[in-house]
This record gives structure tokens, C-alpha cells and sequence, in this order.
């Protein structure tokens, strides 16, 4: 048995399976048609299951796959035949909370496109090379959404320009929703 | 694809597959990220073009190494930025291009800054990165910071050092060894996730002082430990000690149980799963051990959580295999389970009910799995059918119910494989239970009226022609084979011809109507079908009078074919039409490689759902194919058993030898299975000296070395030993591998001419007197007991000394003997002072013998046993009490 918890995999699929962000930590799957052979039967194997309100679990291909869906987004953390499920469930309910923190309520493929680089950042702070590194989605959160100014710098890098080019983007952002 | 980029947050569109990243494509993408060589960075746009460049990447484009060159290096440009969102995704965007060593010095002193910056999340994230792509040379550059950043007050820092420590001890274990000093004052820290990482790397550090991590595991054990990770970590590492020290510990309990056990009472429900699973594992765990942990999964069987739920049953779903009766106060939470949700949950409380159900519940069991049959996918029915055969075969007398129960699933939609499943489940019932033969094959009859695969339609035919000419009335069957010559295609026809012409040579009452039913044949359309019904009629003398079938006759019917269909097959290509015609004789009966049965399957193992293999292996078969197609040992007459086969090296030496040894009445045949593991060698004329000195009662008769042995592809060669016809003679022999070794050009695969004699040690083997006891099952042993009589009963008492637990006890005796357990009595319920266990099985010379085993564990685990053995012949229950006093 691996000795330290190991996480194989975290996807985040749309309603069709197709990608929206993924991340492999194993070599299991070396190219890339090998991982979308394997989001594929993970997604066909799942899709017609009630993932919504609590975390599924589902096992194949020596495989223990957990997942969680909400609007038209699949969640999925997959780990080793031996691991523990419940670890693995904690690192999904993770994953999904942050997310849903990060896109403020609106949780769907839209939104979560738009805003692929907090994403992106999540999975990042997630798990570190298959090690789990946070599972607590606030915290996970705290660290991404961090997106101020470096303390540090003189206000003055902030040209005028850019700060309103961000004013005029909340502004959008608000009427459009 | 015209379309240009679609920038973010410009044409929001209402439409419903709107994407920012709609007709994206890599040479734009590539084009804008010109931007981050501008002198006047702006930020946002940055990290928008970075966020592209990232996506391309995820969607499973790749950058040729020019591009990523191009993009790495303005990527590092924009640390110039201050902006904390762009350096974030400056730090991915490096870990993703996994830069080359040369590139890596070019973002090593920006990264250096951020390492010793005062913002945490530059700190944290720069020694990710860094370690990521660094090599050994600038680690000991940055080592110093690294030592600090373990011990950093900041958890967020301490944690991302930590884990870089992780992964970099693969490839730099001598530097990060020199760090346990920090992780060990780590391991002490407040901050959860730390402790966690601290943990996990000061374990590796010290993975192979086994000393170290006893005392590691001592002291955290005493409860300083707040992470559930940690503490599920913490618990791997607890059950490693156990299991290590487990031959250390005789008597009194378990050490650390009891922290094991405390751990079922976690607030965390992760720990609490780890430690009860890690309970179920312990080697040789008593049911006092295992009550606690069985209480806790039973309480998550009945969770709201899927995930609670899966992990519990599947836990005790193997556990089952072990300690049926443990599970057993499980069954009512489990049978609730059959109507979950997840499929996946509800196929492992099946095969977990049908591994602890008792004789009188099979009934109302396959009542409520019958409902849920219709609505699950194939792929779990499978698994309930192999549940299901395993458990006929455990309750013989329950074969009425679970036969019906095939039957009619076999009558329902299904594919190919869930078909082949029941059907071979079927057969093997048929085979192991001479009281379902009918009714089973009367249920394949009908399944082949409506067929859809001829595969499987010509096996049943196949089968029925050998099963069916033996039973009791063959002419019923006669019916449904005849109706397939009308209704079938060509290969299924002639199938069922050569059915018809088994039953014609076997049952000479039939004889006459099978004539007229095959000389029908002779008009269908198809060759084969034709030419076969001409060939039956004029062996089994169909045009003249009715005649007595010549053994010859039956042998061509029935007899296998001694070729192999490889050697065949070349041996037809190669044959020249002339005048000379085909000879069958001139085929080698040489064996290439070894039977597929035998090959160890490095593959994957078999997924946690579905049952362990069950059912008798084909293996026997292929044996005394193999056995009898050796002109030497053609004579030895009929093989009477083959051992299971015996390692005779160790795992992963230069050469991999196993004997497996088959029994003739008068004589030993070992198979010696040789795998040469070096690529570079090209083994000849390899043989097994085997010195018989230590066993008087063999003399060898005949040896057949193998011709030659290339690397990785297994051959065999074989040892014949006489012995006292009959007798179970017993003796321990020495072996040696010797062969001539030919060095062999790995890049062209030629050998080299001249080879050199060499030897190799082989571990010694042993023949016992279990290998003369051949496992066979009765369906009813009080029957067959009664039906014994006490005419040649033998009974006697002895004492088995001090034992680890009943079972131990039951299990030895087993095995000494050899033989088949009956009606699931091999199994010991937990807690139980005495236990009676009933073997049968046939002893060579074809001789029945049951035994019926009486335990009782007195005083300190001295376990006390009565022998009581029945058979057609008092010197073999003599020779069976002899084998337990000797033994």
C-alpha cells in the first residue's frame, strides 16, 4: 500500500465530458489520449448518476473515483484501488467548495471558464504532486483570491489606466448580472 | 475558426455554449504573449493571455520546443510585475513548461528573491517552483533557505518546503536527509497540514531504519498528533510496525492495538475508516480484535453519505472472504443495501451477503437479488453471478434454487461476456454437482433454442455431446441439437452434427434414429456440415448394419487433439501438394510455449468488485495434454494429480525455476518451468539434475531437457521418477539447473556460436503425502458417510500442541492432508471453543476417503484434535491417520 495518501487526478468536466480543467499527478495515463480515454469512461460511467447533493463514489480500471456535479460541471478526484475513499471525498468536497467560493454562488461551465485562471490556481493549491497540500476550501480560497496589489509596491505601478480598466470591469460585471 | 480571439469580458454573449476561449487557436495565442515583453506591463491582460496559454495546454496541446523556449523566456519578463495575481500564474506557467537545466538558471535568481521575500505566497510558491525544476547542484545552493522555510512560522511556507522535500527525496536523498533535524521540530508544529507534510517526510527519511521508525511511531502514538491526515498517516505507519513485528509477539496482545483501536473513536471520520480498515488487515486478526472495528463500518453502512457507505462495504466485503462470520451482524444493515443507489455499493453488499450468508437464507437472498438483477449494468451482474456459482458450490444442496435462478437470468437481454459468464458458471455447476447435471443441461437446451451467439451456442453443443450420451435418458436432448441443423448458421450446424454423432457412438439404442437424422445432413448446402455427417455415418458404420462402436471409434470422437493447433497450422503451410499425402504424425508434438493457464498474469489484478476466481482450473487438462504428448512418459498411464506449482528460486533471480509435480500411479513426473530473465543470454540444452539420494524409494527413469531457452519466453523440462506402483512414497530432492549459456547481442538478438557449460542451484522439493490426496467434494457428506459404513473406519485422538487460535489449527490440518473441505466447514466462528471440520477427497489409487475432524481448545490454546477417517480400504485410512502423526 502506498504509504502516504495519494491523489491520482483531479478533473472538472463539462456536461458533454468534455475538459475544463484537469490535472494528472501519476504517470498512469502518459499521453494525452490515454487521459481522455480515461476521462471518457469516467464520465459515460457517471453521468447518469445524482451526483448533486452528496459526493458519489464509483470504482474501475483498479481506480477509486469520486465525484460531485452542480449545474453543467463534473467534479472527479480519483486515487489508487487502497486509498482511502473518505480521503479522497475530502479532498473533492474541497476542490468543489473552493470552486464554488472563487465564482461567488454562480457555479457553472460558463463562469467557471471565465474565470479559468482562479482555477487553475485551485488546483494548484489543492494537491501538490499527488500530495494532498490543503483541503480546508476557505483556506484554499483565501490563498487564490489573494489578488491585490503586492504589498510591497509603491502605489505608484498602479497607473491610472489600469485602475480604471479594472473599475470599469466590476462595473460591467455587476450589470450584466 | 475565422473568427479572432474572443477576448474576455467584451461580446458577452447570451448564447448557452458561449467560451471565452471559442476558436482559440496556438498561433494567435502565441502571438499575443508578445505582450509580456512590452515595457509597460499591464497585469490583467497578461495573466488573460497566460490563462489561454494554460488552457491550450490542459485541452492536451503541446508546444513544440522552440515555442516553449519563446514563451519561457517572456514569460520571465514578468516578474518584473508586482502584481500578486500575474506572479501566480507566472509560477504555473513555469511548472507547466518544465523548463530545460539551462533555461532553469535564467528564473533561479528571481525565484531566490521571492524565496526571501516578506509575502508569504511569493515565499511559498517560489520553493514549489524552484524545487520543481531545480537539479542537485542549485539545491545545496538554496538548501539553507529550504532548512528555514520548514521551520517558518508561516504554515503556508513550512507546508510547500515540506512537500518539495517529498518529491525531491527521489531524486536528492542525500541532501533532504540532512534536513530531519527541521522536520522532526516540525512534526511538533500547531498548524495541521504541516504536522501532516513533517510526518509524511520524516517517515521517508527514515523508511528503512526500522528501529527509528519504531520509536518515531511510540512517541506520536502517545497522542500529539491534531491533523486527521496525519493521524490517518500515523495509523499506515502503526500497522508497517505490527505487521514487522509481528513474528516477535507469541502470546498476549497485539502492541499498539489498542492505539488502533482508540482511533475508532476519531471525531474524524476519515481516521476512523483508516483505522478500522487498518484493523481488518492485521495478519491472523481474532474476532476479539475485530468486533470493534466491524461496529464502527457498521455504522457507516447506514451513513447519508455515498462515500461512507462504499468504503464501509467494501472493507467488509473483504473482510468476508476472511472472517465470514464476523460480517454476519452486518446482513441486515447489508441487505438494505441491495436497493442503493449506487450500483456500485449494492453489487458489493451482494457478493459480501453471498460470502456470509448461511444455507437457510440462500432462498430469501436470491429473491431479493432477482429484483435487482433487471437494473444494473452488466458488468455487476457478472460479478453476482461468479458470487453466485461460488456459493452453489458452497451449498451443494442448494443447487435447485441457484441452478433456476441462472436459468432464468440466462433467459434475460445481456451481452456477450454476462451470458459467457452464466453459461460457464452453468458447466462448471454440472461438472462439481452430479445432481444439478440434469437440470442444468437441460436449461443450456433451452438457452441455445434462442441463441444469438454462435460462440456460444457450439461450446453447449460440445459440452452436451460429451455430458449428455451419460445421462439418464440422452434421447430428450436429441430434440433441441437436431433443431439447430434447421435453424442455425453453418458453424453451428456442423456443431451440432458431431453432437449427434457423440450420442450415436456413445448410446446404441439411439443409434438407428441418429443414422436417419444425419443422413439429412448430407443435403445441406454447406461443406463442412456435409462433409462431417459423411464422415460420422461411415465411421459409426451407418450404411451397413447396426454394429457395436470400436473403441478406435470413440477415441476419434472424444479424444483430444494431442497437436498443438500452432505446430499444426505450420506444419500445413509448409506441406507441398504432391503425391505423398498430409501425414498427422509428422507433426511436432513439442510444446513452444507454456500452456496460457500457467502463465503468470503480470497484468492488472482484478478489480476490488469482482468475486476471486473460483471454480476448478482447466489446468488439469492441459497438463495431461501436455503429459501424454511426451513419448516418454506416454506409458505412465492416467495422470492421477498435479500439484499447484512450487517456487524453486527466489523472486527475481537470473533465472526463475517452479516444479510442479504430477502423480502417476507408479510413477513422479516433475515439470520444471524455466523463465531465463537475461536478455543477454540465450540458454541450451537445460536440464535439472535432480539427486534423488534422500528419497529411496524413486529411481529415475527418463529425463527430457529443453532445447534451448530464450530470454523471457518459458519452456520447459521434465524428470521422471519410478516408485512402488500405488504406493504414497514419500522423499526430499536436491536440484541444479544445468545448461550450456550462449551470449546473446541485444541489438541484433543473434547468439554468439560457442556457449559455456554452466550450473545453477535450485532450492530443494519435497513430494508429501498430500500430493497423493486429490480434493474432491462431496454435495452431501452425511450421505456419503452413512453410505461409507464403519467397515474401514479408523479413529484416533491427538494433541496438536499450543496454537495460535482454532483456526490455525483447522487450517494445518487441511493442508497437511489435502483435501477438499465440505459444506463451508473449513470456516471457524469467532470465539468458538471446539469445531468440527469435514474433508473429503480421493486417495491415489482412486480410493474414496472422508474424514471428519473434532477440535476443542483446552486451557492456554492447547488445541486437542479426533481424527475419525472412513474409506473403501482400511490401509488408506490407516496411511491418512499415519500422514497426521507423522506431520
Amino acid at each position: 500500500m502506498e504509504l502516504c495518501p495519494s491523489v491520482k487526478n483531479i478533473l472538472l468536466l463539462d456536461s458533454e465530458g468534455k475538459r475544463i480543467a484537469v490535472k494528472y499527478y501519476s504517470d498512469d495515463w502518459p499521453t494525452n489520449s490515454a487521459k481522455e480515454a480515461f476521462e471518457k469512461a469516467v464520465f459515460t460511467k457517471t453521468q447518469k448518476t445524482n451526483a448533486r447533493t452528496e459526493a458519489e463514489i464509483t470504482m474501475f480500471d483498479n481506480y477509486v473515483v469520486v465525484y460531485k456535479f452542480v449545474q453543467d460541471l463534473h467534479f472527479f478526484v480519483t486515487g489508487g484501488e487502497n486509498e482511502n475513499e473518505i480521503i479522497l471525498a475530502t479532498v473533492l468536497q474541497g476542490f468543489f467548495d473552493a470552486v464554488g467560493n472563487l465564482l461567488r454562488g454562480t457555479v457553472d461551465k460558463k463562469e467557471a471558464l471565465e474565470n479559468l485562471d482562479l482555477i487553475l490556481l485551485c488546483l494548484d493549491e489543492i494537491v501538490d504532486g499527488g500530495i494532498v497540500l490543503e483541503t480546508d476550501a476557505n483556506v484554499i480560497t483565501g490563498k487564490v483570491a489573494s489578488h491585490s496589489i503586492d504589498a510591497g509596491a509603491p502605489l505608484s505601478e498602479q497607473t491610472i489606466s489600469q485602475a480604471l480598466a479594472t473599475a470599469r470591469e466590476h462595473f460591467t460585471r455587476s450589470l450584466l448580472k | 475558426m475565422a473568427q479572432p480571439l474572443v477576448k474576455k469580458d467584451d461580446d458577452r454573449d447570451d448564447e448557452a455554449d458561449y467560451s471565452p476561449f471559442l476558436g482559440i487557436e496556438k498561433g494567435a495565442v502565441l502571438q499575443e504573449a508578445r505582450v509580456f515583453n512590452d515595457p509597460q506591463l499591464d497585469p490583467r491582460r497578461c495573466s488573460q493571455v497566460i490563462t489561454k496559454l494554460l488552457y491550450l495546454l490542459n485541452q492536451g496541446e503541446t508546444f513544440t520546443k522552440v515555442e516553449a523556449t519563446e514563451v519561457f523566456f517572456s514569460v520571465t519578463k514578468l516578474f518584473q510585475s508586482r502584481d500578486i495575481g500575474l506572479r501566480r500564474m507566472v509560477y504555473v506557467m513555469i511548472k507547466e513548461l518544465s523548463p530545460s537545466a539551462d533555461e532553469v538558471i535564467i528564473v533561479t535568481s528571481s525565484l531566490m528573491k521571492d524565496m526571501t521575500s516578506k509575502t508569504d505566497m511569493y515565499r511559498a510558491n517560489a520553493i514549489r517552483v524552484l524545487c520543481r525544476i531545480t537539479d542537485g547542484t542549485l539545491l545545496t545552493q538554496i538548501e539553507r533557505y529550504l532548512k528555514q522555510a520548514i521551520v517558518d512560522k508561516n504554515p503556508v511556507v513550512a507546508s510547500a518546503a515540506l512537500v518539495s522535500g517529498i518529491h525531491l527525496l527521489q531524486t536528492n536523498p542525500e541532501i533532504v536527509k540532512r534536513w530531519s533535524n527541521e522536520v522532526q521540530e516540525a512534526v511538533q508544529s500547531r498548524a495541521a497540514l504541516v504536522q501532516f507534510h513533517a510526518l509524511a517526510l520524516l517517515h521517508q527519511i527514515r523508511q528503512n531504519d526500522r528501529l527509528a521508525v519504531n520509536k518515531l511511531v511510540t512517541s506520536l502514538t502517545r497522542g500529539s498528533v491534531r491533523s486527521p491526515l496525519a493521524q490517518c498517516l500515523l495509523i499506515r505507519y502503526t500497522s508497517q510496525v505490527i505487521r514487522e513485528s509481528a513474528n516477535n509477539t507469541q502470546t498476549g496482545d497485539r502492541p499498539f492495538y489498542d492505539f488502533l483501536e482508540g482511533c475508532l473513536r476519531h471525531k474524524a471520520e476519515m481516521v476512523i475508516f483508516e483505522a478500522a480498515r487498518a484493523i481488518t488487515e492485521l495478519n491472523g486478526v481474532t474476532s476479539r480484535e475485530l468486533t470493534p472495528a466491524i461496529t464502527v463500518l457498521q455504522l457507516f453502512l447506514s451513513s447519508s453519505k455515498p462515500v461512507l457507505r462504499f468504503a464501509a462495504v467494501r472493507t467488509l466485503n473483504k473482510v468476508a472472504m476472511t472472517h465470514p462470520m464476523a460480517v454476519t451482524n452486518c446482513n441486515i444493515d447489508m441487505e438494505s443495501l441491495i436497493s442503493d443507489q449506487n450500483r456500485s455499493i449494492a453489487t458489493l453488499a451482494i457478493t459480501t451477503l453471498l460470502k456470509t450468508g448461511n444455507e437457510s437464507s440462500v432462498d430469501r437472498l436470491m429473491k431479493q437479488i432477482t429484483n435487482f438483477m433487471s437494473d444494473i449494468a452488466d458488468e455487476f451482474k457478472i460479478v453476482v453471478v461468479e458470487a453466485i456459482r461460488s456459493l452453489c458450490l458452497k451449498f451443494p444442496l442448494k443447487h435447485r434454487s441457484l441452478m433456476n435462478f441462472l436459468s432464468n437470468i440466462l433467459r434475460e437481454e445481456g451481452g456477450f461476456e454476462y451470458k459467457k459468464a452464466i453459461v460457464d458458471s452453468i458447466v462448471i455447476l454440472i461438472r462439481d454437482i452430479p445432481e444439478a447435471k440434469e437440470s442444468g443441461l437441460l436449461h443450456l437446451c433451452e438457452f441455445i433454442e434462442d441463441c444469438e451467439f454462435t460462440y456460444l451456442s457450439t461450446q453447449i453443443l460440445h459440452f452436451l455431446g460429451i455430458e449428455g450420451p451419460k445421462t439418464s435418458d440422452p434421447s430428450k436432448y436429441i430434440r433441441y441439437i437436431y433443431n439447430r441443423v434447421h435453424l442455425e448458421n453453418a458453424t453451428v450446424r456442423a456443431g451440432a452434427v458431431s453432437t449427434l454423432a457423440k450420442f450415436g457412438a456413445m448410446v446404441d439404442a439411439l443409434k438407428p434414429r441418429i443414422f436417419v437424422l444425419l443422413r439429412r445432413c448430407l443435403f445441406d448446402n454447406d461443406d463442412e456440415v456435409r462433409d462431417r455427417a459423411t464422415l460420422y455415418l461411415n465411421t459409426l458404420g451407418g450404411d451397413g448394419a447396426v454394429v457395436e462402436t470400436g473403441e478406435d471409434v470413440k477415441e476419434f470422437l472424444f479424444g483430444s487433439l494431442d497437436i498443438p493447433l500452432v505446430n499444426l497450422e505450420n506444419s500445413l503451410k509448409n506441406y507441398e501438394l504432391s503425391e505423398e499425402s498430409f501425414d498427422i504424425d509428422s507433426v511436432p508434438k513439442e510444446v513452444k510455449t507454456q500452456p496460457l493457464a500457467e502463465k503468470k498474469a503480470p497484468g492488472k489484478k482484478p478489480t476490488g468488485l469482482s468475486a476471486p476466481p473460483t471454480g476448478p482450473p482447466s489446468t488439469v487438462d492441459a497438463y495431461e495434454r501436455l503429459l501424454s504428448s511426451i513419448p516418454e512418459f506416454a506409458n505412465f498411464g492416467k495422470l492421477f494429480k498435479s500439484s499447484a506449482p512450487v517456487e524453486l528460486t527466489e523472486a527475481e533471480t537470473e533465472y526463475a525455476v517452479n516444479v510442479v509435480k504430477h502423480i502417476f500411479d507408479g510413477h513422479v513426473v516433475f515439470q520444471f518451468n524455466c523463465t531465463n530473465t537475461i536478455p543477454e543470454q540465450l540458454l541450451e540444452n537445460v536440464t535439472v539434475i535432480v539427486d534423488a539420494s534422500e528419497a529411496e524409494e524413486f529411481a529415475e527413469v527418463a529425463t527430457k531437457p529443453l532445447r534451448s531457452l530464450p530470454y523471457d519466453s518459458p519452456g520447459q523440462t521434465f524428470v521422471a521418477f519410478e516408485k512402488p506402483e500405488g504406493v504414497p512414497a514419500v522423499g526430499k530432492f536436491s536440484n541444479m539447473l544445468r545448461f550450456i549459456v550462449k551470449e546473446v547481442d541485444p541489438s541484433t538478438g543473434e547468439a554468439e556460436e560457442d556457449g559455456v557449460e554452466d550450473e545453477y542451484q535450485l532450492e530443494d522439493l519435497e513430494v508429501v503425502a498430500a500430493d497423493y490426496m486429490l480434493k474432491v467434494g462431496v454435495s452431501n457428506f452425511r450421505n456419503a458417510w452413512e453410505s461409507m459404513g464403519a467397515d474401514c473406519e479408523r479413529v484416533d485422538e491427538y494433541g496438536l500442541g499450543p496454537r495460535d487460535s482454532l483456526a490455525e489449527a483447522v487450517n494445518a490440518v487441511i493442508n497437511l492432508l489435502g483435501m477438499q473441505p465440505c459444506e463451508g466447514t473449513e470456516v471457524v466462528p469467532s470465539n468458538s471453543r471446539s469445531h468440527t471440520c469435514l474433508l473429503s477427497g480421493v486417495y491415489i489409487g482412486n480410493v474414496k476417503v472422508l474424514v471428519r475432524l473434532q477440535f476443542g481448545i483446552d486451557g492456554p490454546k492447547d488445541v486437542a484434535m479426533k481424527l475419525a477417517v472412513r474409506s473403501e480400504d482400511e490401509a488408506v485410512s490407516d496411511a491418512i491417520h499415519e500422514i497426521v502423526a507423522s506431520g
